[in-house]
């Protein structure tokens, strides 16, 4: 589905990323980890062509998107849900949904089939129905998350970029957004790479890892085996911190 | 009586005027939400609106409704061509240099009239006549009614597009937030070249519908452009109802000023409320708290 091949990127003057590879099959969820800093967001932006690939090559679904504008990485197949949710506040939830799809309706596509979309994100997200006509500004965070999640999805992306769904998140709320990212996998067969700090979260549901550290690739493997990884619990969950501390 | 004759004559006037302003205002703040910048060149589309007009029909010897097309057409692709050449190809620019440009633009544009045309001024004649209308003691002109009539047009027109329509909607969002309409895949750059497409319609129709009743000359933008961004400035520069009431209450009180106090002070009145309205309310009149949670 998705192949990078040690691309490059800078963040200012800073290098960002550095010969990062990682791949993606279809139907995979795959997670990022890493601190802050690390290129987790570089690299989705990267990949959305909103931050220039200095070098290498990214590769979905066998053709290189280097240097395609965002909007035309969307109508490749590939939508980013950004950091912070980033819904137009002073748009109606269904007009958010409805921009989502904004790409069909300038291709020409069916308004009966985005109308069913559209209701489709109404059954998997009943809140933002009773909301549909209020101004997405007045969301909660967690619903507003949700909306950004919909609204990626009313493009009927074959990749999803999720950056950080579970930021500034209550904890309830923040299984309900893991629950929606196992569903979007099962009913959907929704390819995801997701992006968290929440990396325990992050490794229970998800196929495999990479864990970014200072903009290079440090670990990769499978969830599972990231999960029971000490460097991996020392530095991202916080586990064994104390006896090493004690030794 | 007498007083409130003349008073309601003063209002009529000054809402005819106002509504003028009121459509400069809204070409202003189309431009302004999807680019930052105030576009200065936004006079002399107005004055192409009214010159192009006069030339179509005096020159060109076209019926009145096709020059009008004309000239609102010809200035639209002006500022399409103004988009493509002096805004988009400097994609790095700050605010301050476009908004620089655009004055550079607009005396370029001024400068090119009065070469073409001449420095006189022209009338246009008036779309159905000039017998006045009696209302209220006061007489009204059948151009007031157009005035009004086009006003309105023009203000339901916007409020359909930007409400629903999926391209009016794509601006808003990305008027809102340009990283994410980008990411939703709406092209930046496309919502620019509409937002001066659309502004240059306005402009030039808002030309077009005073020209009879003000006269047109190559300069007649910069006043025109200057009370227009007034307008906008009292509307917050946003909030297209705001502008239109901005507009209305600047057109009325410097009618008002200018009856009842000197027409020497017209001018004078505009800017003074220009000034108040910067120092004292910079986010605009009716500007309402933004409904936000983070």
């Amino acid at each position: 589905m998705l192949k990078i091949k040690n691309i490059n990127a800078y963040y200012g003057k800073v290098h960002a990323l550095k010969n990062v590879s990682l791949h993606l099959k279809a139907g995979e969820i795959v997670t990022l980890i890493g601190a802050n800093g690390a290129g987790k967001t570089t690299l989705l932006n990267t990949l959305s062509g909103i931050i220039p690939t200095a070098s290498g090559e990214i590769l979905l679904e066998g053709k290189n998107i280097v240097g395609q504008a965002a909007d035309r990485v969307v109508s490749l197949g590939l939508s980013q849900v950004p950091e912070g949710r980033q819904v137009f506040n002073p748009l109606m939830v269904e007009e958010n949904l409805e921009l989502g799809a904004y790409l069909r309706y300038r291709a020409g596509g069916q308004r009966s089939e985005i109308a069913a979309d559209l209701e489709r994100m109404y059954q998997m997200f009943p809140r933002l129905k009773e909301r549909r006509r209020q101004a997405a500004g007045t969301l909660s965070g967690g619903e507003q998350q949700m909306l950004a999640i919909g609204r990626a999805l009313m493009a009927r992306p074959k990749l999803l970029l999720l950056d950080e769904p579970s930021m500034g998140l209550a904890p309830l709320v923040v299984q309900d957004i893991f629950r929606v990212i196992e569903r979007l996998r099962s009913e959907e067969g929704t390819t995801i790479l997701l992006v968290e700090q929440n990396a325990r979260a992050a490794l229970k549901v998800a196929d495999r890892g990479y864990v970014l550290e200072t903009g290079k690739v440090i670990l990769e493997g499978k969830a599972s085996e990231l999960l029971e990884n000490k460097d991996v619990q020392r530095a991202y969950l916080g586990r064994d911190k104390k006896e090493i501390w004690e030794r | 009586m007498e007083l409130l004759n003349q008073v309601t004559q003063f209002v009529i006037s000054g809402l005819a005027t106002g509504s003028i302003y009121a459509l400069i205002g809204l070409s202003f703040a189309i431009i302004f939400n999807s680019t930052g910048i105030i576009n200065f060149a936004q006079g002399e589309f107005v004055m192409l609106g009214g010159v192009l007009t006069i030339f179509s029909l005096n020159v060109l010897h076209l019926p009145l409704l096709a020059a009008i097309l004309v000239a609102v057409a010809v200035t639209t692709v002006i500022g399409l061509v103004f988009e493509r050449l002096a805004i988009r190809p400097l994609k790095n620019a700050t605010p301050l240099m476009l908004i620089i440009i655009t004055i550079g633009a607009s005396i370029l544009i001024r400068g090119l009239v009065m070469l073409l045309w001449g420095k006189d001024t022209q009338a246009l004649p008036a779309f159905s006549g000039t017998d006045p209308i009696s209302v209220a003691g006061a007489t009204l002109l059948p151009q007031h009614l157009w005035i009004f009539g086009v006003t309105v047009l023009v203000i339901i027109g916007c409020r359909l597009f930007f409400n629903h329509t999926i391209s009016g909607k794509a601006m808003r969002a990305c008027s809102f937030n340009r990283r994410a309409a980008n990411l939703v895949g709406i092209s930046v750059g496309r919502m620019v070249l509409f937002s001066f497409v659309i502004s240059a319609a306005v402009g030039a129709l808002a030309g077009v519908i005073i020209a009879p009743l003000t006269m047109t000359a190559y300069d007649v933008g910069v006043m025109l452009g200057l009370k227009g961004f007034c307008a906008a400035i009292m509307g917050g520069m946003g909030s297209g109802l705001g502008t239109v009431l901005g507009g209305l209450i600047l057109g009325t009180l410097e009618s008002l000023g200018a009856g009842l106090i000197s027409s020497g002070y017209k001018d004078a009145i505009a800017f003074f409320i220009l000034l108040l309205i910067l120092f004292i309310r910079p986010q605009g009149l009716f500007k309402k708290g933004e409904t936000e949670r983070v």
